[in-house]
């Protein structure tokens, strides 16, 4: 059994109508399957609208299937008895770091989390510190939330995550407001957090942070339109193409150049061209 | 039309604890028909000076000029400045709030006391000019729009106010591949068109490279680099220790440099990377 087993997942947005009728909406999501394997890292890719979001949401249960399941270690995400299992298995990270701090200080709002599980006080100090030091700020940790910096903010909405001591992190665009430090340093700890054997996903519009992943899943209309590994993903211009995306920056630059396609990254192309 | 900017300071909180010095003695001009990317990690300063530049805000002290006047002295009209000087801000398609575009389009024009006739004009002129269907879409409401087209919707309205001075804070953030590309595509478009100033900032050193005239970079509220893109994208040492960097296309040249120490090339852009190293190789094989 793979840690989350999503199956034939639809969810269906409702509108209301002139006279304040439900009327069905559009499908979000339109079918999904998919397995995540324990301690994977998947990146989940395709154009706005794609249903990127509606997805991560399902996976910790902030949405429920109209049809179709999603089990999380062996809960399913619509049974209400059991949600709290799946969301302390299942962290999130938003896109906005100004909209998931919930204190004033640094510390308490990494807090928050396990406080909301009820766990031991002395536990709590323990996880929070660890979880500081895990993302780089603990010598910040009784700074004000409000003077950090966007970057910085986002480290502690991951902190605030770790604290849970979550099986997996779904991170929907984490980096896409950060500037280009702020959006290393994030990456740098996804890659750190996988290694470590938490599964990681990640939502993204940057083909270089999808190429990063051991998986890429292309969502187009809803529906998986493919699911591969990076290495796969980029050497398929067409499937590129017809999901809206674009290539990393290496492989436009190589394909450009005319070099073979064999060169896959920055690195590979430097080697090639110092061996001419 | 030009800009002047002189010796702009400005604190928050003055002699509160919490004083902070957002903005520290800068200056720079802009002159007709430029693009201005700005640049700079979060905290720089940089939405800052936006807000001073269409008189949201008001310096501490110094002095900005639109075309000759000074709009910090306290007596100049807001309502012009801001008919001038068009501010788009973050994700502006969350500031969409009228029932159908054509509506939500005409809320500039409407509150500069335009009569309706003109409005329309207008309102057909900056949906056209933002790429999309003025009678496919007047009618329309905003919210049943895709993410990109919420944001060209968001920019019209805008534009339709006919502003000499274009500024955009981060035009493309949060888009996917496609409507990146198709909103930097429209940007230089208006620009183009509109034969106006543009400002915009981002986060996108592409963005910027393949914009922009010249570029300022800020860094703790001053101005650390400016110059043409070419200029700024060769300072890389310092760039990267205010936690900024270059054009990916740079990032893998400098990287080809390293390696190949004959390899020369100055290129910010994919295809003028591409060219350089094609050169390259038929010398190497020639």
């Amino acid at each position: 059994m793979d840690f989350i087993e999503i199956r034939d997942l639809k969810i269906e947005f409702t509108k209301i109508d002139e006279n304040g009728n439900e009327v069905p909406g559009k499908l979000a999501l339109d079918g999904i399957t998919l397995d995540i394997e324990k301690g994977s890292f998947v990146a989940v890719v395709g154009m706005n609208g794609s249903g990127k979001s509606t997805l991560a949401k399902c996976l910790n249960g902030l949405l429920t299937p109209t049809s179709g399941s999603v089990v999380v270690d062996g809960f399913d995400t619509a049974d209400d008895e059991t949600i709290w299992d799946v969301r302390r298995r299942v962290g999130m990270v938003f896109q906005n770091p100004d909209n998931q701090l919930v204190s004033s200080i640094v510390e308490d709002d990494v807090a928050f989390g396990p406080e909301n599980l009820g766990v031991d006080p002395a536990e709590i100090r323990e996880r929070v510190d660890n979880a500081l030091i895990r993302v780089g700020m603990f010598e910040l940790r009784d700074k004000g939330a409000h003077m950090l910096s966007g970057g910085q903010k986002q480290r502690i909405a991951i902190a605030g995550a770790i604290a849970m001591k979550p099986d997996c992190i779904v991170f929907d665009e984490p980096t896409a407001m950060l500037d280009p430090k702020g959006r290393t340093g994030v990456m740098e700890i996804i890659k750190d957090l996988h290694s470590e054997g938490i599964t990681c996903i990640l939502i993204t519009h940057f083909m270089n942070e999808a190429e990063q992943a051991e998986r890429v899943v292309v969502l187009k209309n809803g529906k998986v339109l493919c699911d591969r590994t990076p290495e796969a993903l980029f050497s398929d211009r067409e499937m590129i193409e017809r999901a809206g995306l674009e290539m990393p920056p290496a492989i436009e630059l190589r394909d450009k150049a005319g070099l073979p396609e064999t060169l896959t990254t920055a690195e590979a192309i430097a080697d090639y061209m110092a061996g001419k | 039309m030009s800009i002047s900017v002189r010796n702009l300071n400005y604190t928050y909180n003055p002699g509160m604890p919490g004083e902070t010095v957002a903005l520290c003695d800068v200056s720079f001009d802009v002159s007709d028909g430029e693009v201005l990317g700005i640049i700079g990690h979060t905290g720089s300063g940089k939405s800052t000076l936006l807000q001073h530049l269409n008189g949201l805000m008001k310096p501490s002290s110094g002095e900005i000029y639109i075309d000759g006047e000074c709009i910090t002295d306290g007596k100049a009209k807001m309502t012009d400045i801001r008919r001038k000087v068009g501010l788009v801000f973050q994700y502006p398609e969350y500031q969409l709030f009228e029932e159908t575009v054509a509506k939500d389009v005409a809320f500039g024009p409407k509150n500069l006391g335009m009569d309706e006739k003109e409005q329309e004009e207008r309102v057909k002129q900056a949906i056209g000019l933002v790429g999309l269907n003025y009678e496919e879409i007047k009618d329309m409401s905003p919210f049943d729009l895709s993410g990109g087209m919420k944001r060209r919707v968001a920019i019209a309205g805008v534009i339709a106010m006919d502003p000499r001075i274009l500024i955009l804070d981060e035009p493309t953030a949060g888009l996917d591949p496609a409507a990146h590309r198709d909103i930097l595509r429209m940007v230089r478009r208006i620009h183009d068109e509109m034969e106006i100033i543009l400002i915009f900032v981002s986060h996108n050193m592409a963005d910027i490279a393949e914009l922009s005239d010249k570029v300022i970079v800020m860094s703790e509220g001053g101005i650390a680099l400016s110059g043409t893109p070419a200029e700024v994208f060769s300072q890389r040492k310092r760039l990267e220790d205010m936690g900024l960097g270059l054009p990916p296309a740079r990032e893998i040249v400098e990287l080809i440099k390293s390696k190949v120490p004959d390899f020369k090339s100055e290129a910010l852009l994919t295809d003028e990377a591409a060219e350089d190293i094609k050169r390259y190789m038929e010398d190497a094989r020639g």
